[in-house]
């Protein structure tokens, strides 16, 4: 159960020694994390343990306390804006409830990053790319015209996916994708994120509470519990270990359920 | 590179190499778009390709009948992945008509606005009335917070500028009546003035600005957020619990706060005329007493309430419209403070028509 990746295996984005802390409260202590090219890596972790401070932390948008960030081979701590700016370029990120431009139609918000990154591609090609942009991430013809207020919640998801997509990311970060959908919406999103990755050649670090998308997506999954990731691994091989978290996590009822469907 | 193992046709060849990514879409779609057709792309050359590459190629194909040779299997998956993704997208909502729509739609709107004013108005006075039957419905602690934020916290801005607003008057009107050697009725200007109109006005238009325009923005956080749908399923209602508690600050705070801005407007005012057109404190004080009717201090006090009323009405009425994203949040506030000053100049002058008709000149 290494955390670690072994010499020799180049990690898309590696964690070390990560130190989090509020005032007094501290949240990671001495994290380390390792995310192999081409994987879905799943997070999870009770609530409060810092899944989002983890992929914040990761993503540039909380400084942490102490410890080392590599994303795509570049350190994320401690550099400069123009740096960044390479990196940011290389991921997606779509947040827990899309985070849309509400006063931009949903074309509009995927043609964002292209119009920031890449400002000498004009209109008609920009649109024809938010075009199949969105038709990829699986939302109906007519919703590039609406507005982020006129679509339902796993409307909004896919919309904020399709501007993750924008850049032909490498990476990809998902904050509770499947929180709030509807179990089949759910899983439509899971078989989504998974043709996205055999398509796109895209890693996934995808925090969830979703026990279904674990097992149905994930080919590995970190568990945070006592200010650190704990374990990396197959589910196969989590169970094994006695921890009781993860025992409770993966053994209880729902964890039975959906091991078994 | 692989171009030699092409069969020798008519077709222009274009063939690019190295990466074919979103970098350089620019030079890829003014190349493609040089060459005259029938074009063959030839991808044996690509070591790297995302979907905005393909999408090109995929266009190409598509609108010019373009030949594709040397596509490995990785670029050949790719572009047919971008080919069922293929489904014209419209960017903007369809354009609503010209002038005349946009006027009309404008003019529908505002009617829309005033009759569900009125509406709210009548809200607003069951819950009064439901109150008034059942007092212990009232939320004595939201009223006593409000008003806090309302009165207390406003004391200072308002007595600020009131007192600059005095020295204003004093110093604007001493310079015209000089001109007549009439300095001395600067006294009555600045208490006049102050006292009948530019105590409450001023008063009220800072109110709109800091707590109608909060008013608004709370409200319509609470219906984003669905507080406000949450207290209806609890049966409370939003009326009585969100409304009637600021209107009544509102309606209660408001003459206390235009006494105050009437106070201090005198007080710079006194301070201008001691300092410049060396009058001593005493005898402007004495000279206000008997300059300034009884009556006056009544018109001011008596639209001060009803300013407040308006100003809260309007604050929360567009508070409650809110609906959906938070720009909406923002619109409303705006909203709400461009309409309760408006509404309450209009009653200012309704009042002054009215007060003067009565006698009290």
């Amino acid at each position: 159960m290494s955390i670690v990746l072994p010499e020799g295996e180049t990690p898309i984005i590696s964690v070390r020694g990560l130190e989090n802390r509020f005032g007094d409260q501290i949240v990671h202590q001495d994290l380390d994390l390792d995310v192999r090219r081409g994987e879905i890596l799943g997070v999870v972790g009770g609530s409060g343990t810092g899944k989002s401070v983890l992929m914040r932390s990761i993503i540039g948008l909380q400084t942490p306390t102490a410890g080392d960030i590599q994303v795509l081979g570049e350190n994320m701590v401690g550099r400069t804006e123009d740096e960044a700016k390479n990196i940011r370029r290389r991921w997606g990120i779509l947040f827990q409830n899309g985070a849309l431009f509400s006063t931009l139609t949903v074309a509009e918000n995927v043609e964002v990053p292209i119009r920031e990154y890449f400002p000498f591609i004009k209109p008609p090609l920009l649109h024809e790319i938010a075009g199949y942009k969105i038709a990829m991430s699986g939302l109906p013809e007519n919703a590039g015209s609406k507005y982020p207020a006129e679509l339902s919640g796993g409307m909004r998801k896919r919309a904020g996916l399709a501007r993750a997509l924008a850049l032909d990311p490498e990476l990809l970060f998902l904050d509770e994708p499947t929180a709030g959908l509807d179990p089949i919406g759910a899983q439509a999103f899971d078989q989504l994120t998974l043709n996205l990755r055999e398509r796109l050649d895209l890693t996934v670090f995808l925090i969830t509470h979703d026990l279904d998308t674990l097992y149905a997506i994930c080919d590995r999954v970190a568990v945070l519990a006592d200010r650190k990731v704990i374990a990396v691994d197959t589910i196969d091989r989590l169970l094994q270990l006695d921890h009781p978290w993860i025992q409770e996590y993966f053994n209880g009822p729902r964890g039975r359920a959906a091991a078994a469907a | 590179m692989a171009s030699t193992a092409l069969p020798p046709d008519s077709h222009n060849v274009f063939a690019p190499t190295g990466s074919l990514t979103i970098g350089r879409a620019g030079s890829t779609q003014r190349e493609l778009e040089a060459l005259p057709d029938p074009i063959m792309i030839d991808l044996s050359g690509v070591e790297r390709m995302d979907t905005v590459g393909a999408w090109l190629i995929h266009r190409t194909v598509r609108d010019r009948g373009a030949r594709v040779v040397g596509a490995g299997p990785d670029t050949e998956n790719l572009l047919r992945q971008v080919a069922e993704a293929d489904h014209p997208t419209e960017v903007l909502p369809p354009p609503k008509g010209g002038a005349v729509a946009e006027l009309g739609t404008w003019v529908v709107d505002a009617g829309r606005t005033m009759v569900g004013l009125l509406g709210f108005f009548g809200a607003v006075l069951v819950a009064f009335g439901a109150i008034i039957r059942r007092p212990r419905r009232l939320r004595g602690n939201a009223v006593v917070q409000r008003f806090d934020v309302v009165g207390v916290r406003a004391l200072g801005i308002i007595g600020l500028m009131s007192f600059l607003i005095g020295i204003v008057i004093g110093q604007q009107g001493a310079v015209q009546l000089q001109q007549f050697g009439a300095e001395v009725y600067t006294i009555n200007l600045i208490g006049r003035i102050t006292v009948r109109e530019l105590g409450p006005l001023m008063t009220a238009i800072m109110v709109a600005g800091r707590s109608g325009s909060a008013f608004a923005a709370q409200i319509g956080t609470m219906k984003i957020t669905e507080e406000v749908d949450a207290m209806r399923t609890i049966g409370v209602s939003p009326v009585e619990a969100l409304v009637v508690p600021r209107i009544i600050a509102a309606v209660l705070m408001m003459p206390l706060l235009a006494f105050w801005s009437m106070l201090m407007a005198i007080l710079g005012g006194g301070l201008f005329c001691w300092v410049s057109l060396e009058i001593p404190p005493l005898t402007f004080v004495q000279r206000i007493a008997e300059v300034v009717p009884a009556t006056d201090l009544w018109v001011g006090l008596i639209k001060a309430p009803v300013f407040g009323f308006i100003i809260a009405l309007a604050g929360c009425f567009q508070g409650m419209l809110v609906a959906n994203d938070a720009e909406q949040v923002g619109l409303k506030t705006t909203a709400a403070v461009v309409q309760s000053i408006f509404l309450v100049i209009v009653l200012d002058a309704v009042f002054a028509v009215f007060f003067s008709s009565i006698g009290w000149i």
